[in-house]
């Protein structure tokens, strides 16, 4: 291999005579046998860690800064969205229906004669919780089964295998209208239900995968050779190095759950009125696409947004954390 | 004179800052000479190689200045097309890893035969035949039958051979090999070795042995050049620098390698690591891990003194180092 | 150097076998992957066994029997007369304490999300009753001392420190439990020659300070005659020859120690004339299929029709049992012979002139 002077060991090693000189003391005292001595130079750097030197990157890079301010924003409208809409999303007026852009209600009427702005600031939170619980459930069910897939192997692993392959066979549209076509619970529950279902099977991958990579390291042998038990082992060596490709496969797929339950809710078969959601307000506005785009194009502009935001946040969190790049 | 890096200058652009990786090398190889360029890790010494083959990624890596002459044309001032036809047909490149540098979906005879097609505008057929020829020469056993496998059917040492036959497929004036043998078993290096230096007689190369190992340069250079912190730091014909080396670095890596026929109750330690290229210690690069250093040593670089008419030494006090 | 022989570390009859399957839920063996194939030795106190071997000649899996990392589908490690095979549980994790080990690669080795304390700290946190909570940092920073490190530097990462700094921290982690017996695999091999030279020293200043035993496993013949009291050659899962270091390297009797030594480049360019090498023909044959008879005798250049008919054990040749002498040591060849191989000592070369006892 060729050599990479600038590789950060080369960078990390650090030299010069400050560096020879902490070492001084206890160099004296240690080895004054050695005639050199052990290697002078220590670090000079403040510690760092793979965290820190991710959100070092982090900081710096325009993309994140950008896609994390407009998370932010949509999740402080999702908990509190008086904040910047005073009206109720479900006081309407019939006579008002289709009506465009007016003073105080920037964003016109629906068929329903409803506030779009007000239902489209509404929405926010519909989608929000969505995406974060079913990304959380998808998270936390595949990183612990690909998890312990990973790290026992054997015909608990060669099961699972082919479990998830079936899962992967599913069509996720033809699935959730077969599925969800049969519940009747109006809540948002049956939709998260029905992306876990689907889409654990995506974390599983990645985090089976990657404790498989972080098993064969030798500090697990080393570890293993202390005597250390399979939970040390499982939670203090390998989770934290295999927990970085999961965050980023979670993030990108936040965003495209968001899409999902808009799908859902657009064909009928996700959440239903009186829900204030981006995919009913969608699936309502086409009939009127010709006459009123106003009310299609806010909501699914909205959406549009939130979807791009965290699929944005995820490949610059992915930029960070992939030591490849580094 | 074959080839002739002047004062070449290698820099690396990186997020932390600029690493100096080669900073004013100079040395010469000539047809049917060997060349041993040795040094550590960060030395500096596949740097250079690259820089002469052109293969060196830029960015991050930058050529700031010297020259690369090959047969009296400066390399650096060719067009990259001019370029590529000297690269394959006059001087070609060993790595040390043979099966990541070799295809892994396409059969070694495709790939050996792929030079000729390329290069000489033969037909698949004349091509084929040719690498078999190849396999034959770097003594692949049962040649012929094997030049429809893959690189992952051939053992370390077979590769390495696969490789060579590569190398020597458009016949160069100059190979450049980069720890050729590194990655292999002693058994294997000793075969591999062997092999190198009889196709270079046979062809009457030039052959640039890039390594860190004082035991295959003593074996097979004529001349070596020592690398520490991207400068050679000394320079001399083989026989000489054992006996007695003009350089501190150099006599610290000398007495710190174990040897076979003798057991020692300590090993030398040279103290210290090698510097952060972003940092280089002024003065004399190696100052700050030299038994020998003075105050000029961390004023002054050391320019490369002539020892003796064909050896140098970037040492202010080469005398008292040549001396013991 | 050793003046009354105490064993403490046997190994009888070892064998691991993988075995290799095909199908997906319904696996049948199809073979097996014969990485050790029936290892002897004996490692006594205080002493240095180096072993030297080609890549895939088993001794990284011997290793790992013996720090318990692989169970063996055969054979007996017995631990001070216990044998450790049979054990599990408590027991077993009180017999781990005293044989530790130091990992080749210093870059994979140390995991990346922990500081430099806990890497070396985690031992006693697996077995607490070493030391109790409140003195285990000062013991981490005693153990930083004792590898050579500023004991300040307990809350840096790994990645701070260069190679030979990491392997440094490797070798404090095995110390901390105060093992009897440390198995080094190739603790030198991924560091440049200026520092490998650092890590040796430290680890034969260790061994006297802490009255320590090594089974020293590399593929630098060199490396381990410096280091070692006694070599064993491993070849395709066995031991060919054992014996005192210049039984093994003066007077060798097997022709794989013979071609391996005269493999090795000599740092000297004037040895290159003079210097006969035997080179081998082919290469190492696969372990799911063992050569008949000698293991080595598809390689070796004295074969006859006895080598594949018959295999040679591990013993004093029958022409050596006569005579007292180094070249009177375990050797696996029927057709035994000394030669030398490795250039004589020159007296005066630059080496550190330090003899043999």
């Amino acid at each position: 291999m060729p050599e990479q002077p600038y590789e950060p060991e080369g960078a990390i090693a650090g030299t010069g005579m400050g560096g020879a000189m902490d070492l001084a003391a206890s160099e004296a005292v240690t080895l004054e046998k050695t005639p050199g001595g052990p290697e002078g130079t220590g670090p000079q750097q403040k510690p760092r860690s793979l965290w820190s030197d991710a959100w070092r990157d982090l900081r710096r890079n325009p993309v994140f800064i950008i896609s994390g301010l407009v998370i932010l924003f949509l999740v402080v409208i999702s908990l509190w969205p008086s904040l910047i809409a005073s009206g109720n999303p479900l006081k309407c007026d019939l006579a008002k229906a289709q009506e465009g852009s007016q003073p105080g209600h920037p964003f016109g009427y629906d068929g329903q004669g409803c506030d779009v702005y007000t239902r489209t600031v509404y929405g926010t939170r519909i989608s929000i919780s969505v995406g974060v619980l079913a990304t959380l459930g998808v998270a936390v069910l595949g990183s612990v089964l690909g998890g312990l897939a990973g790290y026992f192997g054997g015909a608990w692993d060669s099961v699972m295998s082919r479990i998830t392959d079936i899962f992967f066979a599913i069509p996720v549209v033809l699935g959730g209208l077969v599925l969800l076509s049969v519940v009747t619970s109006n809540t948002i529950w049956p939709v998260i239900g029905f992306i876990v279902l689907l889409g654990w099977t995506q974390v599983y991958r990645i985090a089976r995968g990657s404790v498989i990579t972080a098993k064969q390291n030798d500090y697990v042998q080393a570890a293993r050779a202390l005597g250390a038990s399979d939970s040390r082992i499982l939670l203090r060596h390998i989770a934290p190095n295999a927990v970085a490709p999961v965050i980023v496969v979670a993030t990108i797929a936040l965003g495209t759950y968001i899409a999902l339950e808009a799908t859902l809710s657009y064909l009928g078969v996700g959440l239903k009125p009186p829900t204030v959601s981006w995919g009913i307000d969608i699936s309502s506005a086409s009939a009127y696409i010709r006459n009123a785009p106003h009310m299609l194009l806010w909501p699914a502009g909205a959406l549009a947004i939130t979807v791009l935001a965290f699929i944005m946040l995820g490949d610059a969190v992915r930029d960070a954390l992939d030591p490849k790049l580094r | 004179m074959l080839l002739e890096v002047r004062d070449l200058h290698v820099e690396f652009r990186t997020r932390d800052g600029v690493a100096k990786a080669v900073n004013g090398v100079d040395y010469s190889v000539d047809e049917g000479e060997t060349l041993a360029v040795l040094g550590e890790s960060g030395s500096g010494k596949s740097v250079t190689a690259q820089a002469v083959m052109g293969i060196l990624d830029m960015p991050p890596g930058r050529i700031t200045g010297g020259e690369i002459l090959f047969r009296g044309q400066d390399l650096l001032k060719l067009k990259e097309d001019e370029r590529r036809k000297v690269r394959g047909a006059e001087m070609a490149m060993i790595f040390q890893d043979a099966l990541s540098s070799l295809n892994p979906v396409l059969s070694v005879g495709d790939q050996l035969g792929e030079m000729f097609v390329v290069h000489r505008g033969m037909s698949r057929k004349d091509a084929r035949a040719k690498a078999v020829e190849l396999m034959d020469r770097v003594r692949i056993p049962a040649a012929a039958a094997r030049v429809k496998d893959y690189p992952h059917q051939f053992s370390g040492g077979m590769r390495q051979r696969i490789m060579i036959a590569m190398a020597l497929a458009l016949e160069p004036a100059l190979i450049i090999a980069d720890e050729p043998t590194t990655a292999l078993d002693v058994t294997v290096q000793a075969q591999v070795m062997d092999l190198l230096a009889e196709l270079q007689r046979e062809y009457n190369m030039g052959l640039i042995l890039i390594t860190h190992d004082l035991g295959v340069v003593a074996d097979v250079a004529d001349k070596i050049a020592v690398m520490y912190a991207g400068r050679i730091v000394e320079s001399a014909p083989v026989h000489d620098i054992y006996k007695a080396p003009a350089h501190p670095y150099t006599r610290g890596l000398l007495d710190s390698i174990p040897r076979l026929d003798q057991k020692g109750q300590e090993l030398y330690a040279i103290k210290g690591l090698p510097p952060n290229l972003m940092n280089i210690p002024p003065g004399c690069a190696f100052n700050p891990r030299c038994p020998m250093a003075q105050d000029v040593c961390r004023t002054d670089v050391p320019p490369l003194y002539e020892v003796d008419e064909d050896r140098g030494s970037a040492c202010h006090f080469w005398r008292e180092c040549l001396n013991g | 150097m050793v003046d009354h022989l105490e064993p403490i570390l046997e190994v009888s009859g070892l064998v691991k076998h993988y075995p290799l399957t095909q199908g997906i839920l319904f696996k049948k063996q199809v073979g097996a992957v014969k990485a050790v194939d029936g290892v002897d030795f004996t490692l006594n106190k205080g002493e240095t066994l180096g072993i030297v071997g080609e890549s895939g000649c088993g001794k990284s899996t011997v290793a790992k029997m013996l720090v318990n990392l692989e169970r063996p589908t055969e054979g007996l490690i017995k631990y001070k007369g216990e044998d450790l095979t049979k054990l599990s549980g408590k027991a077993l994790k009180s017999v781990r304490r005293n044989i530790q080990m130091v990992f080749q690669d210093p870059y994979t080795s140390l995991n990346p999300r922990m500081t430099v304390g806990d890497i070396i700290g985690e031992p006693y946190e697996i077995h607490p009753e070493v030391a109790p909570k409140g003195d285990r940092r000062k013991k981490v920073q005693e153990l930083l001392d004792v590898v050579g490190l500023n004991p300040e530097y307990i809350n840096r990462y790994p990645h701070q420190f260069s190679g030979g700094q990491r392997q440094r921290i490797g070798i404090a982690r095995g110390l901390a439990l105060r093992p009897e017996v440390i198995v080094a695999d190739e603790p030198v091999s991924a560091l440049d020659v200026s520092v490998q030279a650092q890590v040796i020293n430290l680890l034969d200043r260790l061994q006297s300070e802490f009255e320590l035993s090594y089974v020293f496993i590399a593929h630098d013949l060199s490396i381990v005659r410096h280091i070692s009291d006694r070599v064993g050659v491993m070849y395709l899962g066995r031991i060919v020859e054992i014996g005192r270091d210049e039984e093994i390297y003066d007077h060798p009797t097997h022709p794989y120690t013979q071609a391996l030594l005269s493999a090795v480049p000599v740092p000297d360019p004037e040895a290159r004339e003079h210097r006969e090498r035997i080179i081998l023909a082919g290469d190492v044959p696969s372990p799911t299929n063992i050569p008949s008879g000698c293991r080595f005798r598809t390689r070796c250049w004295k074969a006859r029709e006895r080598c594949a008919l018959e295999v040679p054990l591990l013993a004093v040749p029958a022409e050596f049992r006569s005579v007292s002498g180094p070249a009177a040591h375990d050797s696996a060849c029927h057709f035994a012979e000394e030669k030398q191989v490795v250039p004589s000592e020159e007296p005066g070369g630059m080496s550190p002139e330090g003899q043999e006892e």
